[in-house]
């Protein structure tokens, strides 16, 4: 479907009147077509070839690196003692802060009633999916031994007469971002089932429709079946909700439970979370953007939602700045010896170029979304989202690598300097997100066709 | 519009929930078994052996006594397999052309090792010392099994963690009394056989087993299920 | 003892050693059937691949791909073959089937599992470090020191520790070698038959021999036997790191060679004059002094003695100093003659000094003066004969003769000069007076002065196809490419032989093992020349005995003498000695005008690889040097202020302070590429990296021997420059050159980057003054109490009960000799990394030696903290780990589950010590078959992939509980020792249980001067420190 010509759309409405949710003159049929045909058409856009093709190619590094690591050991990467953790943590932690979106656009705003998250919350949840599947790479790779991690992780009665330790927050990890993944994959298979349907009628040949078919597990439409779907729905965002929250919460005590200076704070977990939904929204602009672009999404994907989601942003990017504010005080504050020196170290170590960059990128660049001007360009949107989504990767460093490098006796510091192999690593994820993002985008309704469909003028006559 | 799939598929649908859950536990399970199979540990599997050693024929029919080959097990961590020599000290004149025991007069002859096959093979990150042990009254029965009712030496029991630990956590349900230790034949004590040790008898080995503890001052199970004690 | 072939197949598990030995064969036979090219290149491709690996490594310094270091150039298959194998290992995979061989004939003294012990000792440097060695079926694994023996007490020194790693080294010579090509010892013999038959003939004109300094009377015995069966012949000797000033001093001083013999315990004011008695066994007698100098330091309360040192190059000794002034090698000689002046020797030839020196000579002087014949001044090594003769001169005129210091016969069999026997040697070579050498031990090509040119002059003697040189070495060395023949020489852990140590006491040598390369002793190969060729060493050693002993109980003496590790009164007895009053004239008058752009040059064997016989010894190259922390590389010496003369440094650095902050610029210690130096010394010139070391005297530099081989193993070579080639014959110590900078840099391998304390107080120190004053100054804070701690307080749960491990660590007593840290290596299985790793900050050592600089870096106050696992009773590595791989014991130690841990490194995050060590990469070593004949079976090998940390040697811990228990009693104090504590000369390392009141450990944690590290953590180590107390003189700023 050939792009169209963005600036008709993306005109500005006279000052005090914000952008609709959706463009002009749409119909069931249209939102129907628009949507469903990017994924039934015969013909796949060269650009998503091409795309894919990258993608792929990228994916192959990840493999490379993760085989050459399973072959040889961590030492391939730059960590060293005293700093034990590298890119594979900042990674980790980064992923996951960006699976956040997802399911807060889902579940929280559903539960809100913001009747704009509809357009962006399919694959914002995909989004989530993917970002949460390159996360859980790392905690195990990063293991000395992951073919033992692997099971020992997990509790089980094994001949040892042993059980993994639950006072450690890796063990927490484990479940909390096991359970994460669970519930939002659940979310996202269910809000897709009545879409999967539309497909299915909608489909030429019978293989796709029998393909469609089975993913719709038999759906018709019937008021019980909307009854029960909507009950579903409700419950799986009550459950979803507190694990927004608590996901990040207990990856930052990985860190907060730690000795180590910098590590060791109590406001770590709404840090954490603010900090995710702050580099979540980031990506879903990052995604949103070029994907309305290119397949001409405009209307559905309007400047009011890129406006929202740059103002949570702004929101988010707030609380992140105020605590690196309150990070500093507290080291001030306690006026324990090794916090002052962190805090010193952060400013002027030998790392401290990273930090101002990173001040840099979350603090000074998202104050650029006060301006409408900012928020109702697509183009410079993406731009800062870029910004804030290395920003946030630098926030993870630094916690990570700056705190550990110098921690208590100065005759144990040390430097952290990564390998090709952390790099090739951090690319190859970012191409896997890439190619599973893309083939989503080809296959499956990247818009809730029925959730529009729920938005028209038509379909307010029903209530 | 024509319906594309068949009414079954319902039934189909609703049965995969449940069967996938069910195939899960099954693979799980399975896996728990397998860990513990003798597959894995060997368990009640002999080995071949250069010479078909039979500890049946030695211990109960000669009553040999442990020691008389096993010569370090009270004083060292390894028990200690005899050297060819002690073969040959009765073997110089019993059975002395018999086809059996060629490797041996072989490796006598040569100064070459017999090379038996390991059968009680704990990995090499344990570090199991038999004298402790045996001082503290575990009986080789208790591990080994009733080695005199053995044609071809095999493993009696899996020697993995969770067994180790069956006797670490509570010694009191093993421990027998010293002179014991080496007493094939011997049995725990019940109502129908009582124990009598220093002159007082003992009808259960949980009674017994505390007494022992006591007076063997054996240390804590806390103590003995400490990593190090095993492990270094 | 010896053994028989069979220990080598009866190892327990078996599965350790079957292969190994049949490998082992399998290299011999290889070897020996190997011709020609071939045989070179099975030896030398892995010379080749470490060339190509330092090409990489000068290429890329910092970011060196993982690959091209030692330790992980292994092929995949290999690594991915050994980490399944540890996978194997684990829950639910299948155990491999293992054979087990037992003996064929047991021998009597052996109880499988169980370890012996012998007694033997180490020639080191020409006199003997006595020693137990630990077998385990008579395979040798560990050296300890033999408490009988008063040249150890117990103690060992770094060499001791790493030589049992020479004798495993891979690397070794295995085959008789004529030409180049392997021979049967058969062969050799008969040719050497011949030869002397025909030196027989000609009176043995043109037969030379050159050994090392010998300190064995059998041998010595039998070189006289040589000389007087071939009178023509001539016996010369070289040691690198001689003592010819004491040679020379000493027959100015005393018109005779004499050994001096000090009483550090008797003195209560000790002057050193550059003598680094408390650095290392290339000062004889070092274990025992050292250990006798600490006596008086442990009770400050109790008579602490003071230790005056003026030294020419920062060394441990200077560390411990109470005063100690940094002069140029050529200002001791006036330093010494002015403070000689003061205490009544000669007159003052109104030397010109600084104020800092006039003053520390006051002081010392007016000390001295106070404490006659309870006083000590004692020369160095490396000092000038004058200085050597002034100390003794100054001990005779203050009474210390008979009272701190003996002179007694020296201990080299036929002491020479070995630096003129080195050159008669080479100019008898050049002018053809020289048919057959038979170079006995060391390496006179690579380690003779430089003007004598020993290797040019070799070339010139096997010019003549008539000539032969026969060499007897453990390596093929640089020497080598002009042997005839090549004898692999016996590790002294494989010969019979004996040697005296500095006291003159004979220890008998016995082998714990065969010849693992059937290597022959110095003694079997004197002995064709006198026509014992075929007695085995044993005999040998044994005749001599015999004839010397008087009285029919010869086996009973012979064996308690071999039980003992030494023979009874055998030390030499006190000379009554007269000094004669006359001080030498000054020896280092070259000094004036040749200042200026010069630059002194001082040369000092390496403290980690001596003269370069260890250099292929990994545990020694990694082991950090002292007070540099450097590793793999020898380094220059220069002082802060010249190295920012010579626009080195980014920032000026006027306080140790500054230097650290220079290094947050540079940021990236562990590899500090470092600036080359070109250093010319009469012409001849070798670059070196500079070093800008705190303490350094100005306007000198100090260049460490024994690096720059040619020829050396896979460990040794490609690192370090070789200080031999510019050692000028006639300042081999101390000479003048000249210095300048280059562009090129060299990236030095750093264990530590930061030596300031900043405001955290790991080491706590005072004076005597003050600590009388403030008893209590190591605990001026007070610990947070117990209560303060959200982890789980053991005590309640009833743990601790039977016994408390713990450690207390005296500050005031180490002297940072590395020896512990080698102790640990041997003991615990320890895996050496490579230098790139090393850079990266992978250093696996579990013991290391924290250094401290404090105050001016022109003569700083240093001080040395050992740091081995705290064993926290709350231990914030524990909770982390989520499998439970490192957890509490009841008895109080953070046991370390290798075969559980999965590697997440969360603990090593979460340690404030930073004493965990990590196995980035398989760096075990699981393909050389030998090097597991060396390991400690009671030890696991940890594979890739996991953490380890000190674990107090829990191994020893559960050894004496077992024979406690099954003796039905506790385990005694002093029954446990860990590897640290055992080797230290001074016993600054105290291990115990603190539940026994009377244990040495829980008196010292009573201790006032007991602290914790970092004790406001609240982490409750085990292992604690003593505060350090020095004792400076109180009239010192008045002087």
């Amino acid at each position: 479907m050939a792009p169209q010509v963005q600036d008709e759309i993306d005109v500005l409405p006279p000052k005090g009147v914000r952008p609709p949710i959706l463009g002009p003159g749409q119909t069931l049929r249209t939102v129907t077509d628009r949507i469903g045909g990017v994924v039934l058409t015969k013909h796949t856009p060269v650009f998503w070839l091409l795309i894919v093709a990258v993608a792929v190619a990228i994916t192959g590094i990840l493999n490379t690196a993760i085989g050459y690591l399973l072959m040889k050991g961590t030492g391939i990467w730059g960590i060293n003692i005293p700093v034990g953790w590298g890119f594979a943590i900042v990674n980790f932690v980064w992923w996951i802060g960006i699976g956040h979106a997802g399911t807060l656009i889902s579940a929280i705003l559903l539960l809100f009633k913001q009747s704009w998250r509809t357009s962006i919350n399919r694959f914002a949840e995909a989004m989530t999916i993917f970002a949460v599947m390159q996360a859980g790479l790392f905690p195990l790779v990063h293991t000395g031994r992951p073919w033992l991690a692997a099971y020992w992780l997990f509790p089980y009665p094994n001949s040892m007469g042993v059980w993994p330790q639950f006072r450690s927050p890796l063990i927490w990890d484990v479940f909390a971002v096991s359970t994460y993944f669970t519930v939002s994959f659940l979310f996202w298979g269910i809000g897709l089932i009545p879409d999967f349907a539309t497909l299915r009628d909608q489909a030429k040949t019978l293989t796709v429709r029998r393909i469609y078919g089975m993913l719709a597990m038999g759906w018709r439409g019937s008021a019980r079946h909307w009854n029960r779907y909507e009950t579903a729905y409700m419950l799986l965002a009550g459950l979803a909700t507190p694990l927004v929250l608590s996901v990040h919460s207990v990856v930052s005590l990985d860190f907060a439970v730690s000795v180590v200076p910098g590590w060791h704070t109590t406001f770590f977990p709404p840090y954490f979370v603010a900090g995710a939904i702050f580099s979540g929204f980031a990506m879903v602009l990052i995604l949103a953007i070029p994907f309305r672009y290119l397949y001409g999404m405009q209307d559905y994907i309007t400047l009011r939602h890129l406006q929202n989601c740059a103002k949570v942003m702004l929101a988010t990017g707030l609380i992140v700045a105020y605590s690196y504010l309150l990070e500093m005080f507290i080291g001030w504050y306690s006026n324990d010896k090794y916090e002052l020196a962190m805090v010193h170290n952060r400013l002027f170590g030998p790392y401290s170029k990273y930090y101002y960059t990173l001040i840099f990128c979350n603090i000074i660049t998202p104050q650029s979304l006060w301006f409408n001007k900012v928020r109702s360009s697509p183009a410079l949107l993406f731009l800062v989202s870029c910004v804030v989504q290395c920003g946030m990767w630098l926030e993870r460093f630094v916690i990570v690598v700056m705190s550990l490098q110098r921690d208590y006796l100065p005759t144990s510091w040390g430097m952290y300097w990564f390998t090709k192999w952390d790099v090739m690593t951090l690319l190859g994820t970012m191409g896997f997100f890439t190619l599973l993002f893309f083939l989503f985008i080809r296959f499956m309704p990247a818009i809730s066709i029925f959730e529009i469909r729920a938005l028209l003028p038509q379909a307010k006559v029903k209530e | 519009m024509a319906q594309i799939f068949h009414r079954s598929a319902n039934t189909l649908a609703r049965a995969s929930i449940l069967g996938v859950v069910l195939l899960l536990s099954a693979v799980g399970a399975a896996l728990m078994q397998l860990q513990r199979s003798p597959y894995v540990t060997n368990q009640h599997i002999a080995p071949d052996q250069p010479v078909p050693f039979s500890h049946q024929h030695h211990v109960a029919g000669l009553g040999l006594d442990c020691r008389y080959c096993h010569t370090s097990v009270e004083e060292s961590s390894f028990a200690g397999i005899p050297p060819t020599k002690t073969c040959i000290n009765c073997h110089a004149q019993l059975w002395t052309s018999a086809q059996l025991l060629e490797p041996v007069r072989y490796s006598f002859r040569t100064g070459k090792s017999l090379e038996w096959s390991r059968v009680h093979d704990l990995p090499d990150y344990v570090y199991f010392n038999h004298s402790i042990h045996i001082a503290k009254g575990v009986g080789c029965f208790s591990c080994h099994g009733a080695v005199d009712q053995m044609p071809l030496m095999y493993a009696e029991n899996s020697l993995q963690m969770e067994w180790c630990l069956n006797c670490h956590r509570e010694p009191e349900k093993f421990l027998r009394p010293r002179e014991e230790v080496f007493n094939m034949t011997y049995q725990q004590p019940d109502r129908h056989h009582p124990v009598t040790f220093e002159g007082k008898q003992y009808l259960s080995q949980i009674d017994l087993g505390q007494v022992l503890r006591e007076k063997y001052h054996l240390r804590t199970p806390q103590d003995i299920t400490s990593c190090s004690t095993c492990h270094r | 003892m010896s053994n028989n072939s069979d220990s080598q197949s009866s190892l327990i598990p078996a599965s350790e050693i079957k292969p190994a030995t049949m490998e082992l064969e399998a290299v011999r036979s290889k070897l020996a059937d190997a011709k020609g090219p071939k045989y070179w290149r099975t030896l030398e491709e892995l010379v080749d691949q470490q060339a190509f690996g330092d090409l990489l490594e000068r290429e890329f310094p910092r970011h060196a791909s993982e690959w091209i270091d030692p330790v992980s150039r292994r092929s995949f298959l290999k690594l991915a073959g050994a980490s399944l194998a540890l996978a194997g290992l684990t829950g639910c995979t299948k155990q491999p089937l293992e054979q087990i061989l037992p003996y064929v004939r047991q021998p009597e003294e052996l109880i499988p599992g169980r370890p012996i012990y012998y007694a033997t000792a180490m020639p080191f440097n020409g006199h003997a470090l006595p020693l137990l060695v630990e077998t385990h079926e008579f395979r040798p694994t560990k050296v300890e020191g033999n408490p009988q023996h008063q040249a150890s007490l117990g103690s060992t020194d770094l060499f001791a520790q790493a030589s049992i790693l020479n004798m495993y080294d891979p690397d070794r010579s295995i085959a008789v070698t004529y030409k180049g090509e392997p021979r049967p010892w058969g062969e050799f013999l008969g040719s050497i038959r011949g030869r002397v038959q025909y030196h027989k003939s000609n009176q043995g004109a043109g037969l030379r021999f050159l050994t090392g300094a010998v300190a064995s009377p059998t041998l010595g015995s039998q070189m006289r036997a040589v000389l007087q069966l071939f009178p023509q012949a001539k016996w010369h000797r070289w040691e690198p790191i001689h003592r010819d000033s004491i040679r020379q001093g000493s027959k100015a001083a005393f018109g005779n060679y004499y050994d001096p013999i000090y009483k550090f315990a008797a003195a209560d004011v000790v002057v050193s004059l550059d003598a680094d008695f408390l650095s290392g066994s290339w000062f004889p007698g070092f274990l025992s002094y050292s250990r006798d100098f600490m006596s008086r330091r442990k009770d400050p309360k109790a008579g602490m003695n003071r230790l005056y040192v003026a030294e020419s190059a920062p060394s441990t000794t200077g560390a411990k100093a109470d005063h100690r002034i940094p002069a140029l090698n050529a200002e001791i000689e006036k330093i010494a003659r002015a403070l000689a002046a003061k205490v009544g020797v000669g007159s003052a030839g109104g030397e010109q000094l600084s104020a800092e020196q006039q003053k520390w000579i006051n002081a010392a002087a007016a000390d001295l003066a106070k404490s006659k014949g309870r006083c000590l001044v004692v020369p160095g090594v490396f000092q000038s004969a004058t200085v050597f003769a002034l100390a003794q001169a100054m001990n005779a005129a203050l009474g210390n003769v008979g009272q701190t210091v003996n002179y007694i016969d020296p201990v080299e069999i036929d002491p020479v000069e070995h630096t003129q026997s080195i050159r008669e040697l080479a100019d008898d070579l050049r002018s053809g007076k020289v048919q057959t050498l038979v170079v006995m031990g060391g390496n006179p090509v690579f380690d003779a002065p430089a003007d004598v040119q020993f290797g040019d002059a070799l070339e010139k003697f096997a010019a003549n196809e008539q000539n032969q040189l026969i060499q007897l070495h453990i390596y093929r060395n640089d020497t080598t490419d002009f042997a005839t023949w090549h004898v692999p020489e016996a590790h002294y852990l494989e010969s019979w032989g004996d040697v005296r140590s500095y006291d003159g006491t004979v220890s008998i040598i016995q082998p714990m093992i065969a010849p693992l390369f059937d290597g022959r002793t110095a003694g079997e190969i004197i002995a064709i020349f006198i026509d014992q060729a075929t007695t085995p060493g044993h005999d040998l050693v044994q005749a001599y005995w015999r004839s010397q002993h008087s009285g029919d109980d010869f086996e009973a003496w012979w064996r308690r003498a071999l039980h003992d590790g030494f023979i009874g009164n055998t030390a030499f007895p006190a000379r009554q000695v007269k000094a004669n009053a006359a001080v030498p004239p000054a020896q280092t008058a070259h000094v004036a005008g040749q200042q200026g752009e010069f630059v002194e040059v001082i040369f000092r064997p390496d403290p980690t690889i001596f003269d370069g016989g260890f250099v292929n010894n990994a545990w020694l190259q990694e082991t950090p040097k002292p007070l540099s922390r450097t590793t793999w590389d020898n380094v220059a010496f220069i002082s802060p202020a010249m190295a920012a003369r010579y626009g080195f440094l980014r920032l000026e650095q006027k306080t140790i302070e500054q230097s650290d902050r220079a290094k947050n610029v540079n940021a990236d210690h562990q590899s500090d590429a470092e600036n080359v130096i070109e250093i010319n010394v009469g012409g001849r010139k070798v670059k070196a990296a500079m070093w800008p070391q705190p303490g350094q005297p100005d306007n000198a530099v100090t260049l460490f021997m024994g690096y720059g081989q040619k020829r050396t193993g896979r460990v040794g070579s490609g690192y370090g420059y070789d200080a031999y080639s510019i050692r000028p014959s006639g300042s081999q110590y101390a000479g003048f050159g000249a210095v300048q900078a280059t562009n090129e840099h060299w990236s030095i391998a750093v264990q530590q980057g930061h030596f300031t304390m900043d405001d955290r107080a790991p080491v706590r120190s005072s004076n005597l003054e003050e600590f009388e004053k403030e008893p209590n100054f190591a605990r001026e804070e007070p610990e947070p109490a117990r209560d303060e701690s959200l982890y789980p307080d053991f005590r309640d749960k009833g743990w601790y009960q039977q016994h408390a491990w713990a450690m207390a660590i005296d500050l005031n007593s180490c002297i940072g000799c590395q020896a512990c840290t080698v102790a640990c290596y041997a003991e615990n299985n320890i895996s050496v990394v490579g230098k790139e790793q090393v850079q990266r900050g992978r250093e696996m050592l579990w013991l290391r030696i924290d250094s401290y600089y404090e105050g001016d870096p022109a003569n700083p106050t240093m001080y040395f903290q050992p740091v081995p696992c705290m064993q926290c009773e709350n231990a914030p590595c524990e909770p982390v780990c989520p499998v439970g791989a490192t957890l509490h014991s009841t008895e109080g130690l953070n046991d370390m589950v290798y075969n559980r841990c999965v590697g997440t490194r969360y603990c090593s995050n979460n340690c404030p010590y930073k004493v965990r060590r990590f196995n980035f990469f398989l760096f075990a070593d699981y393909e050389t078959p030998i090097r597991k004949l060396g390991r400690n079976p009671d030890v696991t090998v940890r594979s890739r992939g996991v953490m380890e940390k000190c674990t107090y040697c829990v191994q020893r811990i559960n050894a004496a509980r077992i024979t406690a228990e099954k003796e039905d009693r506790r385990v005694r104090d002093g029954e446990v020792k860990t590897a640290c504590q055992q080797s230290c000369p001074t016993e600054a390392i105290y291990f115990g249980d603190m539940n026994d009141p009377n244990s040495k450990v829980a008196k010292w944690k009573k201790n006032q001067r007991n602290y914790s590290l970092l004790a406001d953590v609240n982490t409750r180590p085990r292992t604690t420190y003593i505060a350090s107390v020095k004792n400076p003189n109180p009239e010192f700023e008045k002087a």
